[in-house]
């Protein structure tokens, strides 16, 4: 059974991950997006970005990564290795562009045991290294409770 | 001018077993149910399945050909209620993409958003819930 003492709690600030002008390429390349603002640092800067512009997913990159050190550490509980993503929103307080320093900080903000799943929903605060928030994303996980009652 | 029920352009994208692989290595995302066919089976799947966030991110071209810029995106999100399971051949899984505008909102800090409800679907069925993204258009 994973921890239900963490619900309501936020976990410590990741260290400010640098977003790559190349990575955004790389990610809008590995989806089909082909807008000249995630491409090319002219047509971003024209459109008045200060570099190329992520596609709206691409927080997933850097947010992932901690919240699953967060799943696999055994003093939470959880059963990584048969989750399934039960649904994900994403909200852009403004576009995440290339050079950005960026601060993640995972919010444990419901869990409860279902129809014999564990339902974890986390929050992402995603935020520049002034504190000014960039993005939250919000992502329901579902893991069996397998020989628990 | 954007009005309460324009359609937007349909999309429909093939998802073949190189995409996973590429989308895996872009997104840091290497859960082998997402390339390995043995893994994938005996996690109970059909077979190798896309990564959830691909299947989103993929559905999100829709809004962001039609919105003419990834930036214009303010929220966005999404139900996964059907895994797209993509063979390994050199056609893959084809996802349908459609969608809606179903509100919109008087000019808020200069901003006019418009609500576009997105359906998307794999071998005629639903592959997500819910799937609404909040997008700014001109406001005349």
């Amino acid at each position: 059974m994973p921890d239900v003492s963490y619900v309501g709690k936020a976990l410590p600030p990741t260290a400010p991950y640098q977003v790559g002008r190349e990575k955004i390429r790389e990610f809008a390349l590995a989806i089909g997006e082909g807008a000249s603002v995630c491409l090319d640092v002219d047509a971003a800067r024209a459109a008045g970005h200060p570099d190329v512009v992520a596609p709206p997913t691409f927080a997933v990159t850097f947010t992932m990564p901690a919240i699953e050190a967060f799943l696999r550490d055994p003093a939470f509980g959880w059963d990584y290795l048969r989750m399934v993503h039960g649904d994900q929103s994403i909200t852009l307080h403004r576009p995440i562009c290339g050079g950005d320093d960026l601060v993640t900080t995972i919010h444990v903000d419901d869990l409860r045991t279902r129809g014999g799943s564990h339902m974890l929903t986390l929050r992402c605060e995603v935020a520049d290294t002034d504190g000014e928030p960039v993005a939250t994303t919000k992502l329901l996980l579902v893991t069996a409770a397998e020989g628990e009652s | 001018m954007t009005a309460v029920g324009d359609e937007l352009p349909p999309l429909s994208v093939r998802v073949t077993r190189a995409d996973l692989v590429r989308y895996a290595g872009a997104s840091g995302d290497f859960n082998p149910i997402h390339w390995s066919d043995r893994v994938a089976t005996s996690a109970g799947l059909p077979g190798v399945i896309a990564h959830g966030m691909l299947t989103m991110a993929l559905t999100g071209r829709l809004v962001t050909d039609w919105a003419g810029s990834p930036a214009a995106v303010r929220t966005y999100g999404v139900r996964f209620t059907r895994p797209v399971v993509v063979p390994d051949d050199d056609d893959g899984a084809l996802v349908e993409l459609s969608g809606k505008v179903t509100g919109l909102s008087e000019p808020e800090g200069g901003e006019r958003i418009a609500k576009v409800a997105i359906t998307a679907a794999f071998e005629g069925k639903t592959v997500l819930g819910r799937a609404i993204a909040e997008v700014a258009v001109p406001s005349e």
